[in-house]
């Protein structure tokens, strides 16, 4: 009789261990990396991602290890980064910034095997993703609300690089304010950089000090944000909820929502469903969003806005319909037309018509 | 009380001791930082100093970063030596990487084996001429080098933002500011398959030992040595001061160059705006670890190569900002300058008064 | 129009106050004859340690006064070095930057995220709203005040006093110094010290009242250009306030010319203060060429030490 509770004993205890190893094994976790191109305390484009990033933790616990690495310089270390997270086991990388693009691709043809996701690029392969929003619904939402709010008909503009993403941003939000007042002038400001806070205060005290009395930016620090608090007018949170350094200046932020992407992306890596793809959402998918639109606005702003993020929602809005001209006056968009992406969109390089300024070249 | 007294002879003992003091004070120091930070002190020291060592691809990582080190290192320390400080190597090193791109570029449908050669040595001139504006102003008006090469730099890294968003931009590349990717001709060999290691390395050895050579052996070199040691002296035998000025400033200003061009081609493949990260004024340290000696130069790069990779490691495994290698480069040159006193002046305890 | 000039006058007056600091504490330091390359670490440990005991304390005299210590500290290393260990000095400055710049990123980290109230502007009622001279005058901040205040107190310790006279010939030629018995090394040490003190408070400025947030590496080449601005005034304190102008003047009319629509060419013009740099540089020689050593104390580097 011991005997066969003794054999019973070894069986349980061998499908007991079996079981637990094999479910040890399926429950591994995923590595899923982030590399960043600035620090998560910028409150802008990297927190951002870093909150997508957290996204991904909350919804899939225990099956997910996430690894972040901040402030990587864009040049030759950004690949050996890359590398040494691919070394450590990282089945999926994220990088989330355009100079990334080249580093990416040659990390990506050492690590056949590691899905690398990169952010507003336009080179792909089979195991690298590209991946960026719409912004520039954001844009038209903010250039209407800007066009309404402006009591001097004069908005700032802060922006960073001559790059087409930050072109259309410009475009979008001219030709929205425009459409909601045609005495509006914009003046835009080249900072050359992503981030610096103290160029983007300077750049915003000379436009405030011009008349703006909306400011805009495509630049990642608040600095924009406090300098419109301080000096008694609006501006627009970029990337992410400005609001704790502007509680009165701001009147609604453009929200990146990368969370339910980040999540989508690393389930697809841990089912082995995941494919290069090219991606590019915006307000229907929930990728850009808005902060809670502020108490400043009058009760028609505030309606006009949430009838524009409506439309966009539901498709039914493009930002950029014609008739539109390019700035030199010749025709871009006919009556009722939208813009291709590629190369319209994706390679715009002109500002729209009424824009007095000229791109750096 | 305690006085610092010259020694009569140079300690021998302190050439081979104080680095290793140095580096112990250090390795301390750095314990203590991490202890403040709430860090595993040892683990991290590993992952700091001895994991990059373990495996080949971070060793060979080791020796890319240290190519253009030892490269910049080498003709600093040729002016460091004459008493011609060429902080601006930097902005050499743009240059270099901006001429020689250029002409790459230029070059881009044109295949053969004389094109990066000729990127190189246009590079090289590039730097040396950029450096020669400080010479020229040093010696025609005795205007401070320091300060000329500095700004320079400022004004170099200006122009190659003004390249890559202009002029060299890559038509093909969505108006972003970068320049195309160098096509084969114009990219350089890896001399160590599967790595990045490329033929840079080499050149940068090989100028040590060359570098070894010129300043020990031939007279130029000598009439360099001395002009930094005893100036006076110098110009007694007639070592003209401008001349080594000149010399100083045009290799470094050279070396730099192709160490920028190098970069361009190797590492990186494209010109982009954030090519100078630094090494012009790393080098600086190098060159200053390595007490000037061009074989010490070597080690010296890849001990800081070794920091630089390891801090990185560290960044991913132990979440530590990567400013913690510039805390430590900091405090290896401040206790490497300190202790190195110790060769030519000793303690001295008084117990009364002097009269 | 008369409104953006003065607010243009103001922006600029504000963007050279950290410059005025920080290069009129360098000065004094050179005309001892010691070159401390290491104004860029020193300002940018002023400015994290003023910010975090800014957002602890919310003070604004404790918050400068941190950064003044800080600042006074870290510079201190360079002294200890220098004046004792007789290290190189070229070195030991970059060391001191290096240092500086990691010691304060490694600090700042868990302060990124947050900001802080800004050291007011002081407001004198009544001039304060006289037409033009009155915002021009008498609405800045007072570390502005205080920064003019600096330059005037040192220029008149430097020409106006015996110990502004030992550290002049010091810088001039430590041996014949030494020789008739001034203590060399204490005033150098002291002089450091100052140093340090001064770009721990430029440094402040900025994360406490130009933009109060903590970013790393804000000083962003600040450091540098104070070392610059020391040449460009040919080591007089009056002319560091017309070289800090000059400097924090191109950058922010650079942007306000885009504001107006002015094709410029951003990086072009950004070159312009380094090159007009060198170029003061190179016009003061050739006119004080018969009068060489007027200009730069000729112990500028050396190393002192008093051989018994």
């Amino acid at each position: 009789m011991f005997k066969k509770l003794f054999i019973n004993a070894i069986r349980l205890f061998l499908v007991a261990s079996i079981s637990f190893l094999a479910g040890g094994a399926i429950a591994a976790p995923t590595k899923a990396a982030f590399i960043y191109i600035g620090p998560t305390g910028d409150m802008g484009w990297t927190y951002q991602h870093d909150v997508g990033a957290n996204y991904v933790k909350k919804h899939m616990g225990d099956d997910v290890e996430i690894t972040t690495v901040e402030s990587v310089e864009e040049g030759p270390d950004a690949e050996r980064v890359m590398a040494q997270l691919a070394n450590k086991g990282n089945e999926i990388i994220f990088t989330t910034s355009f100079g990334y693009m080249n580093p990416t691709l040659k990390a990506a043809k050492r690590f056949p095997n590691v899905k690398f996701e990169h952010a507003t690029g336009y080179k792909r392969a089979d195991n690298v993703s590209t991946y960026s929003a719409r912004f520039y619904e954001g844009r038209h939402v903010i250039g209407k609300i800007a066009g309404r709010m402006t009591k001097s008909n004069v908005i700032g503009y802060i922006a960073s690089f001559p790059i087409p993403e930050v072109i259309r941003g410009i475009n979008a939000s001219y030709l929205a304010a425009k459409s909601v007042n045609p005495d509006i002038q914009m003046k835009i400001v080249w900072v050359f950089s992503w981030f610096d806070p103290g160029k983007e205060a300077d750049a915003a005290k000379a436009m405030i000090d011009q008349g703006a009395d909306i400011i805009m930016q495509h630049t990642d620090s608040t600095a924009a944000m406090m300098m419109a608090e301080e000096n008694g007018i609006y501006a627009f949170g970029q990337a992410s909820d400005m609001g704790a350094f502007g509680p009165r200046a701001q009147l609604t932020a453009i929200i990146d929502d990368w969370g339910p992407y980040y999540l989508q992306r690393v389930r697809a890596v841990r089912d082995g469903t995941w494919e290069s793809a090219d991606t590019f959402d915006g307000v229907r998918e929930g990728m850009v969003g808005f902060s809670p639109l502020s108490d400043q606005l009058p009760a028609d702003v505030r309606a006009m806005a949430l009838q524009a993020i409506g439309e966009l929602a539901a498709g039914t809005l493009h930002p950029f319909t014609g008739p539109v001209n390019k700035q030199d006056g010749s025709p871009w968009l006919a009556d009722g037309e939208t813009p291709p992406m590629f190369p319209d969109l994706l390679t715009m390089d002109f500002y729209v018509e009424g824009i007095d300024s000229k791109i750096p070249q | 009380m305690i006085r610092l007294q010259t020694r009569t002879d140079s300690s021998t003992l302190m050439v081979f001791f104080s680095p290793l003091l140095a580096l112990i004070l250090t390795a301390f120091s750095t314990f203590v930082v991490f202890f403040l930070a709430g860090v595993d002190g040892f683990g991290a020291f590993y992952v700091l100093f001895i994991e990059p060592l373990t495996s080949l691809y971070s060793f060979s990582e080791m020796l890319v970063k240290a190519a253009p080190l030892i490269m910049i290192a080498l003709g600093l320390s040729i002016g460091f030596r004459a008493g011609v400080w060429n902080i601006g190597a930097e902005g050499q090193y743009v240059i270099g990487a901006v001429a020689g791109s250029a002409v790459g570029l230029y070059f881009y449908e044109v295949e053969g084996f004389w094109l990066l050669p000729l990127m190189s040595l246009v590079a090289i001139i590039a730097g040396m001429s950029y450096a020669g504006i400080a010479a020229f102003l040093r010696t025609k008006y005795q205007v401070n080098e320091i300060l000329v090469t500095l700004m320079l730099t400022y004004v170099a890294i200006l122009f190659l933002s003004a390249m890559v968003h202009g002029p060299l931009r890559d038509p093909d590349g969505f108006n972003f500011p970068e320049s195309r990717l160098f096509h084969d001709s114009a990219t350089l060999p890896i001399i160590w398959q599967g790595t990045r290691v490329h033929i840079g390395l080499a050149v940068a050895v090989i100028l040590a030992f060359v570098s070894y050579f010129w300043i020990n052996k031939h007279i130029t070199g000598l009439q360099i040595k001395i002009s930094g040691n005893a100036p006076r002296a110098a110009k007694f035998a007639g070592f003209d001061e401008n001349k080594t000025v000149w010399l100083s400033l045009l290799v470094s200003g050279g070396v730099a160059g192709l160490a920028g061009v190098f970069e361009a081609t190797g590492p990186i493949g494209q010109l982009v705006p954030h090519l100078p990260s630094g090494y012009g004024f790393t080098a600086i340290i190098v060159a200053f670890l390595a007490r000037l000696n061009p074989i010490g130069i070597i080690f010296s790069a890849l001990l800081i190569a070794l920091t630089y990779i390891g801090g990185e490691s560290a960044q991913i495994t132990y979440d530590l900002p990567n400013s913690i290698t510039s805390i430590f480069q900091g405090m290896l040159l401040f206790y490497f300058l300190a202790c190195d006193i110790l060769i030519r002046y000793k303690f001295v305890f008084t117990f009364y008064q002097r009269q | 129009m008369n409104e953006l000039f003065v607010q243009i006058i103001l922006g600029i007056s504000i963007a050279s106050v950290p410059l005025i600091f920080a290069a009129t504490g360098e000065l004094l330091v050179e005309r001892s004859g010691v070159l401390n390359l290491g104004v860029e670490g020193m300002m940018i440990v002023g400015a994290i340690t003023g910010f975090v005991v800014q957002f602890h304390f919310d003070n604004a005299l404790l918050s400068l006064a941190a950064a003044i210590i800080a600042g006074m500290s870290i510079a201190a290393i360079f002294a200890f070095l220098t004046q004792i260990m007789l290290t190189n000095q070229v070195a030991t400055g970059l060391a001191l930057t290096l240092f500086g710049l990691g010691v304060s990123a490694f600090w700042g980290r868990a302060y990124s995220k947050v900001t802080v109230d800004r050291v007011d502007a002081i407001n004198v009622p009544g001039l304060s709203d006289l037409p033009i001279v009155g915002p021009l005058v008498f609405s800045y901040d007072p570390l502005f005040y205080l920064s003019i205040l600096m330059v005037i107190l040192v220029w008149y310790f430097l020409n106006r006093t015996k110990k502004g006279l030992i550290l002049r010939a010091i810088g001039d030629n430590h041996d014949a110094a030494h020789a008739i018995g001034h203590k060399v090394v204490r005033y150098r040490f002291i002089a450091i010290l100052f140093g340090g003190a001064m770009a721990g408070i430029g440094g402040a400025y900025l994360s406490l009242v130009q933009v109060p947030i903590w970013v790393e590496g804000m000083t962003a080449g600040r450091g540098w250009i104070s070392l610059a601005l020391v040449v460009f005034a040919s080591w007089q304190p009056f002319k560091v306030i017309v070289g800090a102008i000059i400097f924090g003047g191109i950058t922010i009319l650079q942007l306000h010319a885009q504001g107006f629509g002015v094709n410029v060419d951003a990086q072009y013009l950004s070159m312009l203060p380094y090159l007009m740099t060198i170029f003061v540089l190179v016009t003061l020689r050739i006119r004080i060429k018969s009068n060489t050593n007027r200009v730069m104390p000729s112990c500028l580097g050396k190393i002192f030490h008093s051989t018994q």
